[in-house]
């Protein structure tokens, strides 16, 4: 893409009048997350790291909230953080108002890797969280069996997950965290080992699944496509330390498709992420140190 | 498809060639014992005398140099007194394979030679059942111990500094001990075997324990799990399967140890059976006795193996009913024993 063509874009941050109602009526509804100061440090031999510094964030009932920045950010911290699986230096997390101490069922969590139950089929893997928060066994097989159907794999209830397609897996994971019954959906990289054509799928599914289920996405990505495709509002980190880079309300109107990727709203968004996540990468090539290594007239570009 | 080569890195073989090698595995061994056997110009280092002659402490059936039937021989031609006649053979320990394939069906047959002594099956059932207590009693409290190590800190700070160190004491020096605290009969035999077993299971068991996935206790919490049900929903059922598996390669080690545990006290079991006939010279019955510990081990394991498959569906795909028994066991379950 030439800088003709950048320059041809409109400014990420107008909003056609849709957009920008509907950005209204998410901002009328209640907080559900609330994220005041937070910081995380380790301790390290070479002293202390800051992963995170002073992250301030708010999100409203069934937002999708995508949080992107350049490796080495603290994206996965966060989300750990968020989840209670790790805790903060300083600062809270609060979840309707309740500060967050702990893993709890109210934040389910989709994580990268599969984290399936392997001795679990698919129906018993999303009857997991019903069953531990004390719901008899057929009420929980019901509406596991509801879940699976709504995940399109009623056919794959009694297989096993290494029975499974990576994508597949990471569907049932889906299913199996919303089934439990959570506020929010915390999903760290989940479809970074797909393929891209799966990816592609998953991201639709998802769309499909959040539409019809009262829930608020928080979904970590290095993807920025993905991020534009998927999200409300995008938080942009910066690394070292973490901090609050820029927080975007993502001009493209929904319904989403895959269309949208070339329309202008998008490529603004996208160019406005390249510039405040690569700030230097993509202008110029870098020069291997290499010599010619082929014959004369044999050349391939 | 590309011809298959028998030598590439890192690559299975096809199933055929697979079980031609297991059998050519069993096979090469007894070819080569039987060449040594029945081939007289590999090894033959003796002769059975058939003929004694005039040598006067030659008698037929005995066993002598090669090197000495020549001198003596020699000795009576010189004398003009008849020579012995004999057959090049091995020693008597190293008896035939027909020989002991025959003595796999008459050990059985044999009455012991003293009354009051064990059939060979006899023997065998006793070292069975030894072996049978020593490494259950060791499995039902290692077991649990090693998986509690694995999953708490606090059981693995406090209990495997003790047994790291007690693993490197040998079993069989506890066997005077064992004997004067628990009698001559079986019960100081079990305590030895369940000495070899016990200590190295507890810290194989740990350690498989602590393999357990991280990611698969972060997913269990997030979903509500309390640290009762992270443990016997998620810690047990994803170490059963490696904890199996190490329980086979253990009860291989309990083997080992038995035959140390049945000198103690009151000798008894195959052990016996070996040294009594190893007495009489009786060396066809000690192979026969030897190879068959080893059909049984070897037995076990293949019947482990298969039943391995059948309770841990998820490791093969197929199902089964002791699968559904298990999946009900490990699924997520209303009542547990430690319910918030």
């Amino acid at each position: 893409m030439t800088d003709d063509t950048f320059a041809l874009l409109p400014d990420y941050r107008k909003q056609s009048p849709e957009v920008a109602a509907r950005f209204q009526k998410i901002k009328e509804r209640e907080v559900i997350l609330r994220i005041e100061n937070l910081t995380r440090e380790f301790s390290t031999e070479q002293g202390t790291v800051t992963a995170l510094r002073d992250i301030d964030f708010q999100a409203h009932r069934r937002e999708f909230v995508c949080v992107i920045g350049p490796s080495g950010c603290g994206k996965s911290t966060f989300i750990r953080l968020l989840a209670g699986l790790d805790y903060p230096t300083a600062g809270r997390v609060l979840l309707d108002g309740i500060e967050v101490d702990g893993p709890g069922p109210d934040r389910g969590m989709v994580f990268q890797g599969y984290t399936l139950f392997p001795w679990l089929t698919v129906k018993r893997n999303v009857m997991f969280g019903l069953r531990m928060q004390g719901m008899g066994a057929t009420q929980a097989e019901r509406e596991a069996l509801q879940w699976v159907e709504l995940i399109g794999l009623d056919k794959y209830a009694e297989s096993y997950p290494a029975q499974l397609s990576g994508g597949m897996k990471q569907r049932v994971a889906i299913a199996r965290a919303l089934a439990a019954n959570p506020r929010i959906l915390l999903m760290d990289e989940p479809f970074g080992a797909l393929d891209a054509q799966t990816r592609g799928q998953m991201q639709s599914h998802l769309l499909q699944i959040w539409k019809h289920v009262d829930v608020t996405i928080l979904f970590i990505t290095h993807d920025l496509d993905e991020a534009i495709y998927l999200a409300d509002r995008i938080l942009v980190l910066k690394a070292n330390p973490g901090e609050v880079n820029e927080i975007i309300e993502v001009p493209v109107p929904r319904p989403r498709s895959p269309e949208q990727f070339v329309s202008p709203e998008f490529l603004a968004t996208r160019r406005r992420l390249e510039e405040l996540i690569h700030p230097t990468a993509g202008r110029r090539e870098e020069r291997l140190p290499i010599f010619k290594l082929t014959q004369a007239g044999d050349e391939v570009e | 498809m590309p011809k298959s080569r028998w030598l590439t890195v890192g690559k299975e073989l096809p199933a055929n060639r697979r079980l031609l090698l297991a059998v050519l595995s069993f096979l090469i061994p007894v070819a080569i014992w039987g060449a040594v056997s029945y081939v007289p110009f590999l090894w033959h280092p003796q002769v059975r005398i058939e003929d004694p002659g005039d040598v006067l402490y030659f008698d037929a059936g005995d066993r002598v140099e090669l090197a000495l039937f020549r001198e003596e021989n020699q000795r009576m031609l010189d004398a003009g007194m008849s020579p012995a006649q004999g057959v090049r053979a091995n020693p008597v320990f190293l008896p035939a394979p027909h020989e002991v394939a025959v003595a796999f069906y008459t050990a059985f047959k044999t009455p012991p030679r003293r009354t009051g002594d064990a059939w060979l099956h006899e023997s065998l059932w006793h070292s069975i059942t030894i072996i049978f207590w020593g490494f259950t009693l060791s499995t039902l409290i290692g077991v649990p111990l090693g998986v509690m190590c694995g999953a708490f800190s606090l059981f693995s700070r406090l209990i495997e500094p003790f047994v790291e160190f007690f693993r490197y004491l040998p079993a069989p020096a506890f066997g005077a001990l064992a004997v004067a605290i628990l009698g001559i009969n079986d019960a100081p035999k079990i305590a030895i075997i369940f000495i070899g077993t016990f200590f190295q299971q507890v810290l194989i068991v740990a350690n498989t324990t602590r393999r357990v996935e991280p990611a698969l206790l972060e997913a269990a919490q997030t979903l509500g799990a309390s640290r009762a049900q992270l443990f016997t929903r998620v810690v047990v059922p994803a170490a059963i399967t490696d904890i199996y598996n190490d329980l086979r390669i253990l009860l291989g080690w309990a083997w080992t140890y038995l035959i140390v545990a049945e000198l103690i006290g009151r000798s008894s079991g195959i052990t016996f059976f070996i040294s009594q006939q190893a007495r009489y010279r009786n060396f066809d019955n000690v192979f026969a006795a030897i190879i068959m510990i080893g059909i049984i081990g070897l037995g076990t394991d293949m019947v482990l193996s298969w039943m391995g498959k059948r309770l841990f569906p998820w490791k093969t795909g197929k199902g089964g009913r002791l699968a559904g028994f298990l999946g009900r066991l490990f699924g997520p379950r209303e009542q547990t024993v430690f319910t918030r």
